[in-house]
This record gives C-alpha cells, sequence and structure tokens, in this order.
C-alpha cells in the first residue's frame, strides 16, 4: 500500500476512559481507499471502543481523527454517516418489530414535510437487496421473522445503500451459515474494488488471514502492532493477541 | 400475504369484532341498549377515556408509561376555571389550559431524558406535583363554569352526535396520521423496539421522547376541556383514577406494553369495551362492584390472549 495516497480515515491518539476504567490509550489506526484492515484482540482490548468511536457511538476523551486528510468532528452516528462512515454492528443493530424498509431507512427515512415516502423507500430497498443477490420472503413482515442470515443482509444493504467510503463491520460472519458468511466475503471483494475501506473486527483468524490486507492488534487499550497481514503466519498473530507483544522480526522492516 | 391473511394479522380486525360481539350480546340483553339515548350516553362517558388512552397508547408503543395524565387534566381544567373567574375570555382561557398540560408533560420528557429517570417514577411524581398545583391554585374550591362556549362543548350535538365525540375523532384521526405516515411515527415504533438500536442508527431518541409526554400532555389539557364541558365546573379533584383507565384502555385493545407493538386506533375500541361493560351491566341491573371485577378480568384475558396469538404466529 502506498503511503502517498491520504488515508480514508486516521484516528491519532485516541484516548477513552469511562470513570476509572480506561478502555483505550493513545490508540491510533488508518486506513486506505480499498482496504480491509482486520481489527484484532482480546475481549476488552479497547478495539470495539475505537470502532464505536469511529462510528460516532461514543466520544473520545482525546486524540483526533481525520477523515480523507481533514479533521473530521464526531459527536454522533450522524456525523459519522455525514462522513460516509457506515456501521454494521455484530447485534446487527435492527428493530425486530419494523419490516426490512423501515430499518434500512431508520433514522434517514425519506420524507415530504415529514410525511413518509413509503413507496420509494420500499421501492429503493427492494432495489439495495437485490443488487446484494439477497432474497427475502416479504419486504413487508417484520425482521424479527427473518434468518441471521437475511438480517446480516440488511444491515450490509443499509451500510452499502448510502454510499459508504468506510465500513465498520462487527463480526460479519459470527451469526452466519457457510454460504451466506462466503456471500459477505464476496461482497467485502466487490466493496474493495470500488475504493471503499473496511474496517473488520473479527475473532476468527482464519477468515482474518485470507481477507484482509493488514491487520491492527489491540491489547490493553493500545496498540500493540500493525502491520501487513502477511508480515506474519497466524500462529504469530494468535500469540500477539494473546500476549500483547509483538513478536519479534529480524527480516521485515 | 394474502388479502385474508392481511386482515387477519392487521390489528384492530380482532378487537373491532370483540366489541361488535359485545354490542350484538348487549342489545339482545337489553331493548334499551341500542337506543339513541343510551348510545349518547355511552359516547360521551368513552370521550374522556378515549382522547387520554390515545396519549397512553403512543407513549406505551414508545415504551414509556405516562402516570399523570388524570392529575394534569385536572390542573389544566382549574387553570381553565381560575382564568375564566378571574374575567379572562374563554377561548384564551382555554388555549393556557392547553399550554398548561402540555407543559407538564413537556417536564415529564425533560426529567425522563436529562435526569435518566424511570418514566413510571417521574409520572407518579407529575401525578402528585399536578394534583397537588391544582387544589393550591383553587384551595380546593370548584368553579362553576357557565360560558356557553363550555355549555355548546358539554351538552350540544352537532348531526346527532355529542360534540366530545368529534373531538375523540379528531384526536384519533391525527393520531392515527402522525403514528403512520410520518417519520415522528415512525421513530415512535423504531424506540420502543430498540431504543439503543433507534440510538446507533441516528435517531434523535431524547428529543423525540420529550415530543411524545408533551404530547400526552397535550391531549390530557384536551381531555381537560371536554371534562369542564360536561361538569360545567372545575373541581380539582376531578379525574381522580382516570389514568388507570385510559392503560387499560390500551392494553385491552392489545397494544403491546413492552413497546415497539400495536396500534393507537385498537385503544379506542379498547375504551368503548370497558364503557360497554359498565354502561351494560347499568342497564342490566347488575350491580356496579361487579363492574369492577370484570375490567379486572378483561385486562387479564386480553394480554394473555394477545400472548397466544404471538405464540401461534411463530
Amino acid at each position: 500500500m502506498s503511503q502517498s495516497i491520504v488515508p480514508l480515515v486516521e484516528m491519532r491518539n485516541i484516548s477513552k476512559h469511562f470513570g476509572g476504567l480506561q478502555a483505550l490509550t493513545n490508540a491510533s489506526l488508518n486506513l486506505f481507499p480499498g482496504e480491509v484492515v482486520g481489527v484484532l484482540g482480546h475481549n476488552g482490548a479497547g478495539k470495539s471502543t475505537l470502532m464505536k468511536i469511529l462510528a460516532g457511538a461514543e466520544v473520545p476523551s482525546s486524540g483526533e481523527i481525520l477523515v480523507n486528510g481533514d479533521l473530521a468532528d464526531i459527536r454522533d452516528p450522524n456525523d459519522a454517516r455525514a462522513y460516509g462512515i457506515e456501521t454494521i454492528y455484530q447485534e446487527l443493530a435492527l428493530c425486530g418489530n419494523l419490516d426490512a424498509p423501515s430499518n434500512l431507512f431508520m433514522g434517514r427515512e425519506l420524507h415530504t414535510w415529514g410525511f413518509l415516502r413509503k413507496a420509494d423507500m420500499r421501492r429503493e430497498a427492494a432495489e439495495a437487496l437485490s443488487k446484494l443477490n439477497i432474497r427475502i420472503k416479504s419486504l413487508d413482515s417484520d425482521v424479527e421473522m427473518m434468518s441471521g442470515g437475511q438480517r446480516q443482509s440488511i444491515s450490509i444493504s443499509r451500510a452499502v445503500h448510502f454510499d459508504a467510503k468506510i465500513i465498520i463491520m462487527d463480526e460479519p460472519t459470527a451469526a452466519l451459515g457457510m454460504e451466506e458468511s462466503k456471500k459477505v466475503v464476496d461482497l467485502i471483494q466487490d466493496l474493495k474494488s470500488h475504493g471503499i475501506g473496511i474496517l473488520w473486527i473479527s475473532h476468527d483468524i482464519h477468515d482474518v488471514y485470507n481477507f484482509t490486507d493488514r491487520i491492527a492488534i489491540f491489547h490493553g487499550g493500545k496498540n500493540v502492532v500493525t502491520a501487513a497481514t502477511k508480515d506474519y503466519t497466524q500462529d504469530e498473530i494468535v500469540s500477539m493477541i494473546i500476549s500483547g507483544r509483538p513478536v519479534s522480526k529480524e527480516a521485515s522492516a | 400475504m394474502s388479502t385474508f391473511e392481511k386482515i387477519r394479522s392487521y390489528p384492530l380486525t380482532w378487537i373491532v369484532a370483540v366489541a361488535a360481539i359485545m354490542a350484538t350480546i348487549l342489545s339482545f340483553a337489553s331493548p334499551y341498549f341500542l337506543t339513541s339515548g343510551n348510545i349518547n350516553n355511552l359516547l360521551k362517558q368513552v370521550s374522556i377515556v378515549a382522547i387520554l388512552a390515545a396519549g397512553q397508547g403512543i407513549v406505551i408503543i414508545m415504551g414509556g408509561i405516562d402516570l399523570s395524565v388524570a392529575s394534569v387534566l385536572a390542573l389544566s381544567a382549574v387553570t381553565i376555571g381560575w382564568l375564566i373567574q378571574a374575567g379572562v375570555d374563554p377561548v384564551i382561557a382555554t388555549f393556557c389550559g392547553l399550554g398548561v398540560g402540555t407543559l407538564c408533560g413537556f417536564i415529564n420528557g425533560l426529567i425522563i431524558t436529562r435526569g435518566r429517570i424511570a418514566p413510571f417514577i417521574v409520572t407518579l411524581g407529575m401525578l402528585g406535583i399536578a394534583r397537588g398545583m391544582a387544589l393550591v391554585i383553587t384551595e380546593g374550591v370548584s368553579y362553576q363554569i357557565l360560558e356557553p362556549f363550555f355549555l355548546t362543548i358539554g351538552n350540544s350535538k352537532f348531526l346527532g352526535l355529542p360534540i366530545p365525540i368529534y373531538f375523540v375523532i379528531t384526536t384519533f384521526l391525527v393520531v392515527h396520521i402522525v403514528m403512520h405516515y410520518r417519520v415522528f411515527g415512525r421513530h415512535i415504533y423504531a424506540i420502543g423496539g430498540s431504543e439503543r438500536v433507534a440510538r446507533l442508527q441516528g435517531i434523535k431518541v431524547d428529543r423525540e421522547k420529550v415530543k411524545v409526554y408533551a404530547l400526552s400532555g397535550f391531549l390530557a389539557a384536551l381531555a381537560a376541556v371536554v371534562m369542564v364541558g360536561r361538569l360545567a365546573a372545575t373541581p380539582p379533584s376531578v379525574a381522580q383514577g382516570i389514568e388507570l383507565q385510559a392503560i387499560a384502555a390500551v392494553i385491552i385493545g392489545g397494544i403491546a406494553f413492552t413497546g415497539g407493538r400495536g396500534m393507537v386506533l385498537t385503544a379506542l375500541v379498547g375504551a368503548f369495551i370497558m364503557a360497554m361493560i359498565t354502561n351494560g351491566l347499568n342497564i342490566l341491573g347488575i350491580s356496579s362492584f361487579w363492574q369492577q371485577v370484570l375490567i379486572g378480568i378483561v385486562i387479564i384475558a386480553a394480554v394473555w390472549i394477545d400472548n397466544l396469538k404471538q405464540a401461534a404466529l411463530k
């Protein structure tokens, strides 16, 4: 990856404490166009907090975020979305009591003078879902009646539909069967080719190793190592996640 | 989804069927039930609870509760009475009453969102505060209101129906449009479904909550206007305990107490079912003590049946 390109996102020296608990200490991360970065670490390593800060769900105690080289002020999810940052949460963040179009457009409903443009939303939702080759029984049924894969698809199409430049995926394949996982992985390749940057949080080292360009490992709220994925073996990555210390490499720069 | 299935799963279908069956049984049981005098009586009886139930329905769909509506109603009524007695134009007094009710709801919403206090507690507090303020303002005295404006609301008819019922129709029409055709209503359902998700998806949850409680306060004040017309007076102890009837109407209608589910129109039918129980037992000469027992049973049965229905769908 050529370092002369301006990164899509640069998070610099982000710290976050919840009361007395220090969740992040000077954590940094960057992401370039068309790149998939695996964000790794234990539970409680701070990776989820870092992603929530980028998504606008948490506000950092200190540090700065740059989007396309400019300082970004992200205080809530709407700010993040305005910068083209979309998040696919592990728990999918869908309202089970609403149908697919309502979930897809939640928080940014199409409307005229406050009146919902239901037909337009329904049509656009159908298009967005079919673009990802997703079949769901009915656009009118509540999301809670759907399978994990279908719900995941709705989450993903929500992110893609609104011209995301940066997509945060929290365990995108965790709830899915093999076939559905493969679909997600194909989709990620497709998004990459369109210059979209993806931050992939996962515990599945195998997936991470195969589908990411770089990895960023966190431990105790601090960066352990950020490097090209293939600089290390899977075993070395696992060992760094557990120990929180970088594996010494004489050969690699 | 087939048309039959759509009708079957539509929230209004079942509850309207239950109400229709009740009305049929009552009309066979007593020839008096379907007389226009009794129907008018029923419509007048239902109007106050129905208007409160509309507000309560919205609040409960959003996952909240508003226990303060009856007290807010009283405070609004007393405000109107006090101003009229002081020589203020009745229309201006009415607007002030509506303003006071809306303000009470707004304060509820503000404390719930800013103080992060459960709606049950905040509105329980407001229940005491508003009722107490009503007593403080009047020193416990009821003002007589003989203004033609209010006497018209309370005693006149339009196209053969008592005026209060037009307040009810307008209220439910507007609320239905808000809940199902406006962005605000969609957000209310989203918050009721999952507040956390709504927040993550960028809905301004706190702002929407304040709006909903203010709306509930406004509707309580609107019910107060009808109440003042019917009583031609503003006793500060008016409508005591009626908030529970409004909640009962919502629940009988089939709106889920956990939020996110149901349709406000069903609360109107729920209010009618309760009024029919009271009215029916009265005209059948059954003791009013039994009415409370029966309404209690109906509330529990309504939720039980709804649970069974939900389980059958899955």
